[in-house]
Parts: structure tokens; sequence; C-alpha cells
């Protein structure tokens, strides 16, 4: 008696009508494309990818073809849409609920956005600098008093931003284990269970810190919202807390993975990190080159609401759209030796911040924050190095926003 | 030639005037604006051909008079 006819027949590879490329993939190297994209860069700026369910869904790898497709209307970023792409199983079951911003079309994006744009103006930004090189400034102070080797994730990376939207917020940094946790879970699970208690649990405490300063009001973003004297009044409590969450989440998580994988990728290119001391360029220009060549939000997806005739092909109506923002910034024919980290570039129109609509309302606070951040580390500790073999520092998976997952250094 | 903002149509990414500060600017609700007396140009000036790739909205426009 054996068992073995009921083994699975393994998958043969060389089938003529092999499924596309799958989609996401873990890096090999953390600031590369995953090598198994290579046939999406060869294949033309559009083509096609397989996501975790099976389902086949469209990418778009051309840097002139993501900026044409992600401002036209009829792609929706609507996640209530029955048709809308889930890049994860944990994704797929959360989709009852909306991410403010993020989960919208206009007019309802559009509105929700102009609440908040004066929140993030340039003038708003600079006004927060001399705070956030406060912040630097003593965490530093705190990794030198602890003294070499650390930990650059949970010493530096991660408490920056989160500091910072704290306080550009008016969230107590006394609580942020309790939301770095439950932002960590919401972001990568890894069970669906996982993502939807930390959803109701940053919900809760949002709600009860939202209770609270209405009758005691402090002096951050949400009060602003609460004590709101606009036409149309202020937001309601459960409009107020979807964008706190939202606010929250990706005003840590995203700056947090650029500080670690800006570091480390610094680390590695020696040449490039040398001319940034020497003064060769400013911090300002590296942070703009390393968004590009990091591309750490890699996969936006969108759903097509109509037919749209493009690159030779037809989005039908209900078809999944994904935008690899790794490969669209690595596009040779918007950037000059794409695979270079190269500071004497012109990279502004990188979409590491996406494009259209729904750009990065917080882009400039992050760059602000990756300014001052980047630059104060390597001038307080000019020795700054790794405390581990590169190939063995483990960093995030495919599926959620990229970075290291700790980041050992000694100086 | 005459630069010009769409307000209705900005999102206050804020490209325009980190892209090409000496002409554009955000007013104090974070809305882009051209600078007083900057509207009218004669060419297109580098910046300001930066600046209107990198308005996500294309709300940036240069037309002629």
């Amino acid at each position: 008696m054996t068992q073995s006819t009921t083994r699975p027949t393994p998958r043969d590879d060389r089938a003529p009508h092999h499924r596309p490329c799958a989609l996401p993939q873990d890096r090999g190297c953390p600031y590369h494309p995953p090598a198994a994209y290579a046939p999406l860069r060869d294949a033309g700026p559009l083509s096609r990818v397989t996501l975790f369910d099976g389902r086949e869904i469209w990418v778009v790898t051309g840097h002139t073809l993501a900026r044409e497709l992600l401002t036209d209307p009829r792609l929706s970023s609507d996640r209530q849409r029955p048709d809308f792409p889930a890049p994860t199983e944990r994704f797929s079951r959360v989709n009852q609920r909306r991410v403010a911003l993020l989960g919208f079309d206009d007019p309802e994006h559009n509105a929700q956005r102009r609440m908040l744009i004066p929140s993030f103006s340039l003038k708003r930004i600079a006004a927060l600098r001399p705070r956030i090189q406060e912040t630097v400034d003593g965490l530093l102070d705190a990794m030198e008093r602890h003294g070499s080797p650390a930990e650059l994730v949970g010493a530096f990376a991660l408490p920056v931003p989160s500091m910072v939207i704290c306080a550009l917020l008016g969230v107590p940094y006394a609580d942020h284990d309790f939301f770095e946790e439950r932002s960590r879970r919401l972001l990568r699970g890894p069970a669906v269970a996982d993502v939807e208690r930390a959803r109701n649990e940053l919900e809760a405490y949002l709600g009860e810190l939202i209770d609270r300063k209405r009758t005691d009001p402090g002096d951050g973003l949400l009060d602003e919202l609460i004590h709101r004297d606009a036409p149309g009044g202020p937001p309601d409590r459960d409009q107020l807390i979807a964008f706190a969450v939202i606010l929250l989440v990706a005003g840590h998580e995203t700056t947090a993975n650029m500080i670690s994988l800006g570091t480390f990728t610094l680390l590695n290119h020696p040449e490039q990190l040398a001319a940034l001391r020497a003064g060769d360029t400013t911090t300002a220009t590296a942070v703009e080159e390393l968004l590009r060549f990091l591309s750490i939000a890699d996969g936006m997806l969108r759903v097509a609401t109509e037919d749209i005739e493009v690159a030779g092909s037809t989005v039908r109506a209900g078809d999944g759209v994904a935008f690899s923002t790794s490969l669209i910034n690595r596009d040779g024919d918007a950037f000059t030796a794409p695979e270079t980290l190269d500071w004497e570039r012109s990279s502004r129109h990188h979409l590491a911040f996406g494009f259209g609509v729904h750009q990065c309302l917080g882009q400039n606070l992050a760059r602000a924050e990756l300014d001052i951040a980047l630059r104060t580390l390597f001038e307080r500790l000019p020795g700054l190095r790794l405390a581990a073999p590169a190939e063995e520092i483990p960093f995030k998976p495919g599926d959620t926003i990229q970075g290291m997952l700790e980041l050992p250094v000694t100086w | 030639m005459r630069i010009q903002v769409d307000k209705e149509r900005c999102v206050g990414a804020g490209m325009c005037a980190l892209t090409a500060p000496d002409v554009f600017t955000q007013d104090d609700d974070g809305f882009s604006e051209v600078l007083p007396g900057r509207a009218e140009t004669t060419g297109e000036p580098t910046l300001v051909k930066e600046a209107v790739r990198a308005c996500p909205v294309g709300a940036v426009s240069v037309t002629q008079d």
C-alpha cells in the first residue's frame, strides 16, 4: 500500500502557457527590485502578473505610462469595489472598511484631503524643522550615552518619525509602544485576525483620545480638526478616527523604513556616502535619489471602472492594475543608468510618492525628516558602520512597505 | 506667456513651490499660487517647465496671452 498516488503532480514550469510572474515577491537585496521582476521590465510598460489568489491583473512598469494612468479617473482606488485586487490574503479580508484618503475616489477623497492640506503645507513643515532636529538630537544623545553597538531601527529609525507624527497630530508619545505595535500588525499581520484586532484596538484608542480632546484641547492637528471653525463644521467622530489612523500609520511606518533602508544603502555605497559627507551634494538631493532608488511603497493598486485603450492593450472594466514603483523608478527612458545610485542625476520626477490626486500628502514632512535624520546621523557618528555582515541583516518581506527589520550598527 | 495655478485642482503636494520657489508659493491653506509679479513671463524658464511636469494633477500651466 502506497500513498504516493495522492501526491500532487509537480508543476511543469516549461509548459508553454505558464502563469505570468507573481506579484508581490520578496526582494533579494533590500534596495533592489526582486530579480524575478526582470521579465516585466523587458516586456514593455504594461504586462500581466498573477496575485496570491491566482487572479491575473495588469502591472505598469513604465514611467510615462504610470504618470498617464495614475491621473486617469477611470482607475479607481475604491477598495469596496468587488473587483478591487487584493495583494495578500490579509488585505482581501479587510477591504470592507475603507482607509481614509487612500481608499476613496473623488469627490469624497478630495473633500477629505482638503481638510488636511493646510496642516502639511511647506510653511507648516518648515516650522516643524526645529522640533524634528530636537527629536533627532535627543535620540542620538541617547545612543551615544548608551554606547556602541546599537540596533538602529529601534533606537533611531522608528522613534524619529513616531515622535514627530505624535507631536504633529497631538497624540501622546508615551503611548508609542501601543500604537507602533498595532501599526506593525495592521500592515503586516501576519494573520487576518491580527490585522482586524490591531485596527479595532487602534480605533478604540484614538476614539478615546479624540473624546478627551473635545473637553481638554491640545495643540495638534487632531485638536485643530475637532475645534475647526469652517464651513461644513468639523469632521464627525468616525471621520476623525479614520484620519488619525491613516496619518499615524502612514506617518511613521514609511519614514522609519526610509531611514533604516536609506542608512543601510548608504553604508553599502561608500563612494556615494563619502561624496555626501564631503558636501559634494546636499542631503536633500541625496534623499530625493534615495526615494527613487529604494521605492519602498512598491505596488500601488487600482481597478478599472471602464475599458481603457492603452499601450496597445485594452484594460477592461473590472481589471486590476498594479503600479510597480521600484520598476517605474528604474525605467531607463526616464532615468539614465537607473541601477546606479547617483547624486548628480535629476531624480525629482520619481514616483516614490505616487502621482495624481492621491500623491502622498505627507511627502514634504517625510523629506524634512529624512533630510534632518540622515544628515545628523552621519555628522554625529562619522564612524558609523554595520555591526553584522550586510547579507545577514533581515529586511521586510515583499508584501508590505520595504525596509529593514533590524539594523545592527557600530561607530 | 502667463503662468497659472488652478487652485480648484491643486492637491497641496507643493511640488511647484519645491521645484521653482522663485515663481510659486503656497497660500496659508497650503494651496499653490504664483508669487506676486511672477505670472507674466517671456518664454518658459526651465524650472517652470519642470514645475508643470512635477505637478501630480496638472494644475500648473503656461499659456500664451
